[in-house]
């Protein structure tokens, strides 16, 4: 599972720069100018290692219940000290990471896989199916922030799978609006026209020309989407809705802290830190993407 | 102007039939027979066949959509299956109380994120400026049901400042404000810093500057003013995310508000008030939305009108 995770961002790499691949010097040249993205993309990296190997690492266990360590504060022995159960919250936000970036990326690439292909079909062909997709999106974009997600999860139930399936659900409309912006801005440039009159089909026009166009915006909005996605998960499982016990997912993990305040405020610190520092990556890596992709920073 | 008015209220006509269908759908697209989860786990099958011929499921399920549709309309959402009390009686009381924190998150976000974005981009570069986007991506970036646990740490534990739970007397408003407004005031500040500096770059300001204009006015004045145009959407879908936070604040503060009640809903399968409460805040998103669509045209006068 953890290498479907490294692997999810080696794709997400390969395509951001796959839109022009004679570009790609140019692209790198202007991400390495922009030193928050390369940091963000080197913690991302970094983090997917932690995620893969980090487990073997550790030398506590993440699920063994031992009361008569519990609540110790941040020490030589508990880095991160021990929850209400005597666990080392170190080693479970070491365990947790994985799922932390599993519901980012599953989820984005979830959502794209069906709202990248409803937006090119919308802007592609027009017309009514145009109206019915997009009208049905704004249905989705109704239901404000982690409210879909909720409302998807009282459905469901409760279950870090169903958090992804919901999470993914949400983004949707996103992926389709931009997919369907993009393909209108290039079905009305003349060289597609050229081609078509050349007899291509639509499916050739389609993957190989407005497929391309499309893609830069796309990963862009994936990145900075994985960043909602992983804030969203942890709130569902905050709630209570999401990860069940005694899964080291840092927003259930919050959820613990919660009761234990008074006692041991380190106990809802960290996961938190953990959260703010993945989020963090993926939104400069997504911010600095932008920059480096958008043709009209280009000078 | 008025077209335009009317064209976007027929659009907002499909958009609230899919909102509520999709509402309706939540309790039957749920595993097992409505009637079976009203009626409890064990009930015999004479006291569900009476709810289903209560509520009307023997219909076919586009009459009982537009039943619910009609009942809707009147706020009426039926009974709590937790106390049968009717759904309104447990929503109404909440949802003033998390409309209340909502609006004043919106006004702590937008006074925040306006100066923080005003100064970050008239200061361009600067120490300021690069302090504040980073503690606006901060903000961006932290789970606010953390931050609001971390202010509870430190105010009201270690301080005894405020209050660390419940709503209503002043030391009960700060932190929960602070905890949902914070996002939006970062994205605020954010979009309000990318907007100003694509207006210094016009023609009219260096115009206004080589004129001799005070670079005060030219800011306040000239610049500002059409800044601020593509900051009010960013407005109106902030207000949405703040209503949907409100679940999280909420529960952070102990605050007996609509999104606590949504959550204790959920967990006890009260499907109606769940129904009730995520059909209130998706139709007040849309109507803030169609507001900020109104007042985005009105603003921005160089949109033609079609």
């Amino acid at each position: 599972m953890n290498q479907t995770a490294g692997e999810a961002s080696e794709t997400l790499k390969e395509k951001q720069e796959n839109p022009k691949i004679k570009s790609l010097k140019d692209f790198y040249k202007r991400l390495k100018k922009n030193i928050p993205a390369l940091i963000g993309f080197y913690t991302i990296v970094f983090l997917v290692i932690v995620s893969i190997f980090g487990p073997m690492l550790t030398v506590h266990p993440y699920d063994t219940v031992n009361l008569s360590d519990r609540l110790v504060g941040p020490s030589a022995e508990y880095w991160f000290g021990t929850d209400h159960m005597g666990r080392d919250i170190f080693t479970r936000i070491i365990h947790g990471m994985s799922l932390t970036l599993m519901v980012g990326f599953f989820s984005v690439i979830l959502g794209g896989v069906v709202g990248v292909p409803l937006g090119i079909v919308s802007g592609y062909y027009g017309g009514r199916l145009d109206n019915l997709i997009m009208r049905f999106m704004d249905v989705l974009l109704a239901f404000p922030g982690i409210l879909l997600a909720l409302a998807i999860v009282s459905v469901l139930g409760g279950s870090l799978q169903n958090v992804i399936i919901a999470v993914a659900i949400y983004a949707i409309p996103g992926f389709a609006r931009i997919a369907r912006g993009s393909t209108l801005a290039t079905k009305k440039l003349e060289y597609v026209d050229a081609i078509k009159a050349l007899g291509a089909t639509d499916n050739r026009v389609i993957f190989k020309h407005i497929m391309p166009n499309v893609l830069s915006p796309l990963i862009v909005n994936a990145t900075l989407y994985i960043a909602t996605a992983i804030l969203t998960a942890a709130g569902l499982s905050f709630l209570g809705m999401g990860a069940q016990p005694p899964t080291p997912e840092w927003g259930a993990m919050l959820n613990d802290g919660r009761d234990y305040m008074y006692q041991a405020g380190h106990i809802a610190f960290f996961p938190g830190v953990a959260i703010v520092v993945v989020v963090l990556a993926f939104n400069i890596f997504g911010d600095g993407l932008r920059d480096a992709l958008d043709p009209k920073m280009k000078k | 102007m008025t077209t335009f008015i009317i064209r976007r209220l027929l659009q907002l006509i499909p958009v609230l039939i899919g909102v509520t269908i999709l509402v309706f759908s939540l309790m039957h697209l749920t595993p097992g027979n409505p009637a079976m989860i009203l009626a409890g786990e064990n009930a015999p099958d004479a006291t569900v066949q009476a709810i289903e011929q209560r509520l009307g499921l023997n219909d076919p399920l586009p009459i009982q959509y537009f039943n619910f549709l009609a009942d809707a309309i009147r706020l009426d959402f039926g009974v709590s299956m937790r106390d049968n009390l009717p759904v309104a009686d447990h929503v109404m009381p909440r949802f003033w109380v998390t409309l209340e924190l909502a609006i004043y998150s919106t006004i702590f976000s937008i006074f925040l994120g306006l100066i923080a974005g005003i100064v970050s981009a008239v200061r361009q570069y600067t120490i300021s400026d690069i302090s504040i986007m980073i503690v606006a991506l901060f903000g961006l970036s932290m789970p606010n049901f953390w931050l609001g646990l971390m202010l509870i740490q430190y105010f009201s534990i270690n301080l005894g400042w405020f209050d660390p739970t419940g709503w209503g007397s002043p030391n009960q408003l700060v932190l929960p404000i602070i905890t949902l407004g914070t996002a939006g005031a970062a994205i605020i500040a954010r979009m309000t810093r990318s907007s100003m500096l694509d207006v210094i770059q016009q023609d009219y300001i260096r115009t206004a500057r080589a004129k001799g204009v005070r670079e005060r006015y030219v800011v306040y004045k000239h610049a500002l003013k059409n800044a601020l145009i593509p900051v009010v959407t960013v407005i109106g879908l902030q207000f949405g995310a703040l209503l949907a936070g409100t679940v999280l604040t909420e529960t952070v503060f102990a605050i007996n508000g609509m999104g606590r009640l949504l959550i204790d809903s959920i967990q006890a399968r009260d499907f109606p008030v769940v129904q009730a409460c995520v059909l209130i805040i998706a139709v007040i998103f849309v109507l803030v939305n169609l507001i900020v669509d109104i007042s985005y045209r009105l603003l921005n006068k160089r949109i033609d009108l079609d």
